[in-house]
């Protein structure tokens, strides 16, 4: 799958008006950022921190023929293969976790040829958002080495200039839009994360156009009270939006444990009527509801309540 | 005490880890063997999960589904990003490697991508997730899987995940100049390679285990050594521990 190259997207960065100022919106006019055709590369991994309000709004504003890149990729995936508005994968592991079993929609898809899939080792494809986060074209690497991933990925082998050895090579990758989910935020992007950073910083400064959702909003004296715990700067934010439970029913490290329940009843429904009940599940959750205050209503109080809960039993209260 | 095959799977994986400074686990069997470990012989064991966890001790009947969730994180010492913590293994600072896989083969090979052909498989599997870079940068790599025979092929369909690939010196020739993968543990028995040509071999049988139920559920020829060590069933203390790691039986079935 094409990305730009290092020269492209330092031209592309360099072309795009930076600001320091606002960046405080709605997440309908955050997502408008998004065109048909882009890559997004979405940020936390697998069901941890994953920007799903501002994914479902991707949806509902029907985009069209977008490759999706993620470390570890959930059922996000599938719901943008259901919505048909994908045309490209790139992970390096599609499924939610082993108890919920094989992607019956993956399997659909890339069984019948319908999309593309394209499968990193998870340090490959990390490496390859680092070295678009360097602004190089490649880095070279010791893991894919002799194995067949590397013959269906876009990756090179090179003798090494000082040792002689051989060295896989990975290269760059440039998403046109990084979807970010953190959990502090001022009005400027400065953002804060608590626990996992996962690959988020690295996608952020590897993206053309960065939208970041946060579950709460500080004050700029926060921020510069603790800038140690600034993990992205706003320079590099275009869009910041605040959003409570914007990883829900996934997790969000210290705040809410993943909606296992869900996870399970939104499987079963798959195995039970096909991945028909997808679509059912988009109709429901996403195209049904205005934005995610009506997306959340859905699931209710009590829950998103249940599971702060078992996140305070297992990190203490934050 | 009675044992189920996964209970003894993940007991004699845990005792691997005596001795063992950090091992890099995958979630499932491997990850509740890795704190069945730390929980009994290797107190001080560094257990590492690439969702970003370095040190944790998990929470018994609390144990993560996935590598990257806040049930992997109870008292680590470090959260590193993802792909800092692969660095990590890539710069040799991780000891064992615990690995599963759909598919295995004679040279150690795993497969956890395709079963048919990549294009258009017969069945799209989840993928490499870690396992292609655990088995690549480990200092050494345990691949812990039970023994069946559709997943012991001659030759596995896709490599995922390299062992010692065609066999001999290809694993070095490939340019994977460190780490090594040194040894199968399965519900039967260890399989480990012979030094030379680089495939497998029965090491060890399991309490109550034949030679030809082994064979029957491997399906590539494997040499038998003359003297076959029997492993120590699993202790009530051993057994008694790994219940309370996962009292749903998420993992152990």
């Amino acid at each position: 799958m094409k990305s730009a190259d290092f020269v492209e997207a330092r031209r592309r960065l360099e072309a795009k008006p930076q600001s320091t100022g606002e960046k405080l919106t709605t997440l309908a006019q955050a997502v408008q950022r998004v065109r048909d055709g882009d890559h997004i590369a979405i940020g936390g991994c697998l069901f941890s921190r994953s920007p799903l309000a501002a994914l479902m709004e991707v949806l509902r504003q029907h985009r069209r023929g977008l490759t999706l890149s993620r470390n570890l990729m959930c059922y996000e995936g599938e719901l943008f293969m259901a919505a048909k508005a994908v045309d490209g994968l790139m992970t390096s592991w599609f499924d939610i976790a082993l108890p919920w079993g094989l992607s019956i929609k993956l399997r659909e898809e890339v069984e019948g040829g319908r999309i593309r899939f394209e499968e990193w080792s998870h340090l490959g494809l990390g490496l390859r958002y680092r070295a678009g986060a360097m602004g190089v074209p490649f880095l070279p690497t010791l893991t894919m080495l002799g194995s067949d991933l590397m013959g269906v990925t876009d990756t090179r082998t090179m003798e090494c200039p000082f040792t002689g050895e051989t060295l896989c090579l990975v290269p760059a990758l440039f998403p046109e839009v990084a979807l970010i989910h953190v959990h502090r935020a001022d009005r400027f992007g400065n953002c804060q994360i608590d626990g996992y950073p996962h690959m988020d910083t690295d996608i952020a400064k590897a993206a053309a156009t960065v939208i970041v959702t946060a579950e709460e909003i500080i004050d700029e004296e926060e921020v510069r009270n603790r800038p140690d715990r600034t993990v992205i700067p706003g320079l590099v934010v275009d869009a910041v939006v605040e959003m409570p439970y914007g990883s829900f029913p996934h997790e969000c490290y210290g705040l809410y444990e993943a909606d296992f329940a869900h996870f399970e009843a939104y499987t079963d429904a798959v195995k039970a009527q096909g991945t028909g009940a997808i679509n059912d599940y988009l109709d429901r959750y996403v195209y049904g509801v205005s934005g995610h205050e009506e997306y959340l209503a859905l699931f209710g109080e009590e829950a998103l309540a249940r599971q702060r809960r078992c996140a305070e039993e297992l990190l203490g209260p934050r | 005490m009675s044992y189920s095959a996964t209970e003894l799977l993940a007991v004699v994986a845990a005792r691997q880890l005596a001795g063992v400074t950090s091992v890099f686990a995958g979630v499932g069997v491997p990850l509740v063997s890795a704190v069945l470990a730390q929980k009994t012989r290797a107190p001080e064991l560094v257990i590492v999960v690439e969702g970003g966890s370095m040190g944790p001790q998990m929470v018994p009947g609390r144990l993560p589904y996935s590598t990257n969730e806040m049930r992997t994180a109870p008292r680590a010492q470090m959260l590193p990003g993802i792909t800092d913590t692969f660095l990590f293994a890539q710069r040799g600072f991780l000891d064992v490697g615990f690995v599963g896989g759909a598919q295995i083969d004679c040279h150690g090979n795993l497969n956890s991508s395709v079963i048919g052909a990549y294009e258009r498989p017969k069945v799209r599997l989840p993928g490499s997730g870690g396992a292609n870079d655990i088995i690549s940068l480990c200092r050494k790599v345990m691949v812990v899987t039970m023994h069946e025979r559709r997943r012991f092929v001659p030759r596995v369909d896709f490599v995922t995940s390299p062992g010692f690939l065609a066999g001999g010196d290809s694993r070095r020739k490939a340019g994977l100049l460190f780490g090594t993968v040194s040894r199968i543990v399965t519900h039967l028995g260890t399989l480990a390679f012979d030094d030379e040509t680089r495939r497998l071999r029965l090491e060890s049988l399991h309490p109550g285990v034949t030679v030809r139920e082994v064979l029957d559920n491997t399906g590539f020829e494997l040499p038998v050594p003359d003297r076959l060590p029997v492993t120590e069933p699993p202790s009530e203390e051993e057994l008694e521990t790994l219940r309370r790691i996962d009292p749903e039986r998420n993992f152990l079935g």
